[in-house]
């Protein structure tokens, strides 16, 4: 074997090694994936996602870098977005700020509601996607007595905000279990583990596929609202890609051509 | 020779366009060396025929490097450099300024791949030896380069002022704390504040728009006038300029850079702009690497992400940092130790052994031992990622081979390169990761073996075989 092989070789050898490397990665939670027929440029689905998020977070949560009349891009003319989203003391072209006092908000629920224009892009980690986590985080609120709030959060430990669709969703409650894994007949054949899940104890206004969907429908208007442009990127995208690869055999054929004479 | 008695200019190449065309020329260049420039750089620079793919970066780093300059005017007609401000301001061009979105994914996708293109120009260097005498001078511009770069990068990544620019700066920042006596005021006056602040941000970004793109600019001039001057190396490592046309006086290997190259990196420029764009357009995050995720949380002074990592192209540098525990520093004493004898037992100068000795025992003074450390071992983390980035100037001494190219050069240096190429990469997989006590065990290795393929050149280059290098450079006509 050559060395330029065997050099190959060690390269091909490091890179399973770099790679096993990442299951060592810190503890990290198991996230729900977002349902896979949710797509960014179903207008239906992202208009009723907008609806969700103005009558149930705009409350508290903005969305302080995107203006009202920018949701024209869900397929809504402006008189629909007045009629339907916005205060009605608002301008369409203002942005989607909260008139809640950020110190008030702050002694209320310890901190102040973060702005949540870009909270898709922010949350996304090794875990998933910020999708991902959006849609187990408002899947995952749970009864908890000894928090000021009554809630707790299985995505986010100790979470300041309270449940606020639970009317929806009905009241979850933690219920620890004992799994067991029977190896052989021996007692230390047995591994045993404390697994905890979610459990609905009180049912809310929606069925859980259903309430499971509206959560889809509002984590797909969050991740457009972390990137509005993105639907035009990708279509941009695609022409500059088209015409650069037409560019290309242009250029190479430009470079065949000249290089003929070196000899 | 007075500038009015200069030839006048003739176009041979546009008939019907000559005669107006070229007493507009002839006018510039009786008053400005436009012909000669032109003629010196590009039309009778002869370089070598033999260039492969590894000779595309060159000219792609001065791509990039307009194309920074480019988007970055863009984005400061825009941006506003205020704590209060910046991260919405960065928002503001991704969604109301019209396609401020491009400019803004051009530049940081630009900032990413303008590290993979000069990486791999430097790793196009060590690969030919074109580091090696004539051209120590390039290499040493090249590396003034790649050091104002990071500075650049460093800068730039505080501007959007997101949680990762701001602790990312403050970690940095605070690496000088460790310098002894200095340290503290020095840091400070850097901030120009007691933490990050708006002061910072205003004098990074002031350093990042005029101060580092201004040195950048001549330091690339100086660079391709050093390469000019003594002419570019080959895959093959010979010189061309060994075999001259005796009636032209032109290398018979080299061909004129314009128009064989010209063409031939339009073409590279335009496979690159692919790439770049499948990136810029379809996945900008880049999977969190090229644009950190944390990066989307405006900064916050009082609340400190659990996991703080530089962004990847700093990564190698970082593990090398992170390596430097207190039980690290025995090993290090010894390996410098072991280095001392290995100078020795060479056949280097006395003065050169005395010397080195000296700066030995002087630094393991200051180490010894993991209970009475007289320098705390961040200090010395600090030290060891400053030689791991300075190391590369010395390259064009430690090179010792008769041979330029690896193409001749003995398994010693192929493997060692090979390692090292490894090495570079778990180390800069490791500056991503928290820290554990495996990885760091894993760093530290890397850390010695980092060092080792510089330090030990001198012996390995030497020691090997060799094979011959050819006469003239290896050529097939496609």
């Amino acid at each position: 074997m050559s060395y330029a092989k065997r050099c190959l070789l060690l390269l091909a050898l490091a890179v399973p090694a770099l790679a096993s490397f990442s299951s060592w990665a810190s503890e990290s939670v198991r996230l729900d994936r977002v349902p896979a027929d949710v797509k960014p440029n179903d207008t239906v689905s992202l208009q009723r996602g907008a609806h969700v998020y103005v009558n149930y977070c705009l409350g508290c949560h903005g969305l302080a870098y995107m203006r009202f009349n920018r949701l024209r891009d869900l397929g809504l003319s402006e008189q629909q977005i007045r009629d339907n989203l916005m205060p009605t003391e608002a301008k369409v072209g203002d942005l989607m700020k909260i008139a809640m006092d950020a110190k008030n908000a702050k002694d209320w629920f310890g901190a102040p509601p973060p702005d949540l224009s870009v909270i898709a892009r922010s949350r996304a980690s090794g875990d998933g996607s910020g999708a991902d986590w959006l849609y187990s985080y408002l899947r995952g609120f749970y009864r908890d007595p000894s928090r000021p709030t009554g809630w707790n959060n299985t995505v986010f430990a100790n979470v300041g905000m309270p449940h606020v669709l639970y009317q929806l969703q009905g009241v979850q409650v933690l219920k620890a279990e004992t799994v067991e894994r029977r190896f052989g007949p021996k007692e230390e054949e047995v591994d045993r583990r404390e697994v905890v899940r979610l459990v609905l104890e009180k049912p809310g206004t929606m069925a859980p596929a259903e309430y499971d969907r509206m959560i889809a429908d509002l984590v797909n208007f969050l991740v457009y609202v972390g990137e509005p442009s993105r639907g035009t990127r990708e279509t941009l995208g695609i022409y500059v890609l088209m015409f650069l690869g037409v560019l290309f055999v242009l250029a190479y054929l430009l470079k065949k051509e000249f290089w003929k004479d070196v000899h | 020779m007075a500038a009015a008695e200069k030839q006048p200019v003739t176009i041979t190449w546009a008939g019907p366009l000559n005669t107006p065309m070229s007493g507009l020329l002839t006018w510039v260049d009786q008053r400005f060396p436009m012909m000669s420039l032109w003629k010196d750089h590009l039309a009778e620079y002869y370089a070598p025929k033999n260039f492969n793919f590894w000779y595309y970066f060159g000219s792609l780093a001065i791509f990039v490097l307009v194309l920074q300059i480019a988007t970055g005017i863009f984005l400061v007609m825009h941006y506003k450099p205020d704590a209060a401000l910046a991260f919405a301001s960065v928002e503001y061009i991704m969604r109301d300024v019209p396609l401020g979105w491009l400019m803004r994914y051009m530049h940081s996708t630009g900032a990413s791949f303008f590290f993979i293109v000069v990486y791999l120009h430097m790793f196009r260097g060590l690969m030919y030896g074109s580091y090696r005498k004539p051209r120590e001078l390039v290499w040493i511009f090249g590396m003034i380069i790649y050091l104002s770069l990071m500075a650049e990068a460093f800068f730039g990544y505080l501007l959007p002022w997101g949680q990762m620019s701001y602790w990312g700066a403050q970690v940095i920042v605070n690496l000088f704390d460790a310098i002894p006596v200095i340290g503290p005021e020095l840091s400070q006056w850097i901030r120009g504040d007691y933490v990050v602040s708006d002061a910072t941000l205003n004098r990074f970004f002031s350093f990042h728009v005029i101060a580092i793109p201004l040195v950048l600019l001549g330091l690339v001039a100086a660079h391709i006038m050093a390469l000019h001057e003594v002419g570019s190396n080959n895959p093959d490592g010979v010189e061309i300029k060994k075999h001259k046309d005796p009636k032209t006086g032109h290398p018979v290997d080299g061909i004129p850079f314009h128009p064989y190259y010209t063409v031939k990196d339009t073409l590279g420029v335009v496979a690159f702009l692919i790439l770049f764009c499948l990136i810029l357009f379809f996945m900008p995050e880049f999977g969190g690497y090229f644009l950190e995720y944390n990066n989307f949380i405006p900064a916050d002074s009082l609340k400190t992400p659990p996991h703080i990592a530089p962004v990847w192209y700093f990564t190698p540098y970082y593990s090398i940092l992170r390596a430097c525990t207190e039980d690290f520093m025995i090993f290090l004493a010894l390996g410098i130790a072991a280095y001392v004898v290995l100078i020795w037992r060479s056949r280097a100068t006395f003065g050169f052994k005395f010397a080195a000795t000296l700066i030995g025992a002087v630094l393991i003074f200051f180490m010894k031992g993991p209970d009475k450390v007289v320098l705390d071992p961040k200090v010395w983390g600090v030290v060891l990622m400053g030689c791991a980035t300075l190391i590369f100037f010395l390259l064009p001494w430690l090179d010792q081979s008769p041979v330029k190219s690896i193409r001749y050069k003995g398994p010693l240096t192929k493997s060692a390169m090979a390692l090292f190429v490894v090495v570079f990469f778990i180390l800069g997989y490791l500056g991503t990761l928290s820290v554990t006590e495996g990885r760091t065990i894993i760093g530290q290795i890397c850390t010695f073996l980092y060092f080792a393929f510089f330090l030990l050149m001198p012996w390995y280059t030497r020691m090997e075989k060799t094979k011959p290098e050819p006469d003239r450079v290896v050529w097939k006509a496609h």
